[in-house]
């Protein structure tokens, strides 16, 4: 009986008067990432990138941190020793792959137009831009933002996060989202930390540890060289490590 | 605002279910984030029926689980509820902690309708 209107017959909805059927749903368990397809295609971008033994790198920052001067100076450092490639994303202008292209290394520029992070996608349309024989470490320079980038895997094998001495020693705290999947933190424009007066990179440390993140902290000037040998160091040491987990599937292939 | 490109995941997905169950309509959806996910519930929520419109989700009702953040640690073994900017321990205070709950960005479940609700007749208030 129809508990609204005292009516006899099959159970039914008042909607405006009319009768519908009240018909029961059926529930289908689902249990997928909901960023399913992206990371199925970051899988697959990574398949390729080991294919091709080459290290890649997520770089992720706030905007004006520092990512590209970085590069600029890491393609200097490795000049002779190993080849880097750049992926570039940002909203609009191909200026970083300039600068990029000017400094000696393979560019390629996403524009994302409105977007604020690069996905597997747009990676994936990238390589197809980007020879990736006789590269040995990609760098991909994300869309400056310190919130969106950190939710999308691009296929990367390290994401690396940096924090300029201009900006607050609480953006671990801040941001802990991105923070926490840092591999390694870098504390950039270390030649204005006397100017700056009130970064600790102590301070960092700590917020970045309260996130329960063990990765190392590089104290790194690109202007001045301070900490860029250290900086080098964990590249070479990523990227063999990168050789021989890629050598290990060969041999057991 | 990346919840919008993550509503056209979740409704790429769902549609896709839909479909291959010949579904006529998506009733609710069930998505789990954790306070870790870095995606903001009530963005998502706000973004869904933009992308939604026109499509079998178009008056899904979209449920969201917030799972708390939990970590274990792996010094004195204990399980503590935490804050996401905060992952200690909570008996012993180190960091040295895995987090095993709190990051979880997940399509849960759907309900799905064979048809739209069918009228079958005019009812008569007397």
């Amino acid at each position: 009986m129809c508990e609204i209107c005292g009516c006899a017959g099959d159970a039914h909805v008042h909607i405006e008067g009319n009768i519908l059927l009240n018909q029961s749903g059926k529930q289908i368990d689902v249990l997928h990432a909901m960023l399913h397809d992206n990371d199925h295609q970051a899988e697959h971008n990574r398949a390729h990138f080991d294919a091709a033994g080459v290290l890649v790198v997520n770089l992720m920052s706030s905007p004006g941190s520092g990512k590209t001067s970085l590069l600029e100076a890491t393609i200097h450092a490795l000049r002779g020793r190993l080849t880097v490639a750049v992926i570039e994303g940002d909203l609009e202008t191909e200026n970083d792959a300039r600068r990029i292209r000017a400094a000696g290394a393979k560019a390629v520029q996403i524009t994302t137009g409105n977007a604020c992070h690069l996905d597997a996608a747009m990676v994936h349309a990238a390589l197809h831009a980007l020879d990736l024989q006789g590269v040995d470490i990609l760098f991909i320079e994300n869309v400056g933002n310190l919130v969106c980038p950190a939710a999308f895997d691009l296929g990367q094998h390290r994401n690396v996060v940096l924090l300029s001495v201009t900006e607050g020693d609480d953006k671990p705290q801040k941001y802990p989202v991105m923070f926490r999947k840092a591999d390694l933190l870098g504390i950039t424009k270390l030649d204005l930390l006397a100017a700056v007066g009130d970064f600790a990179p102590d301070r960092a440390a700590f917020h970045l540890r309260n996130l329960a993140n063990a990765a190392p902290i590089l104290e790194i000037s690109a202007r001045s060289g301070a900490g860029m040998a250290s900086w080098i160091a964990w590249l070479l040491t990523e990227h063999d490590a990168r050789q021989h987990a890629h050598k290990g599937v060969h041999i057991h292939a | 605002m990346h919840e919008l490109a993550i509503c056209e995941a979740v409704l790429c997905q769902v549609l896709a279910i839909a479909t291959e169950h010949g579904a006529g309509r998506v009733a609710r959806i069930s998505l789990e984030i954790g306070p870790l996910a870095g995606v903001e519930p009530g963005s998502l929520l706000s973004a869904f029926p933009l992308v939604a419109a026109g499509t079998l989700c178009a008056t899904a009702i979209v449920e969201i689980q917030t799972a708390a953040a939990e970590v274990e640690c792996t010094i004195c073994g204990a399980v503590s509820g935490v804050k996401p900017n905060r992952l200690l321990c909570g008996a012993c205070g180190t960091w040295r902690v895995a987090l095993i709950s709190g990051d979880e960005m997940q399509l849960r479940s759907v309900e799905l309708f064979d048809l739209e609700p069918k009228q079958i007749g005019r009812h008569l208030h007397v």
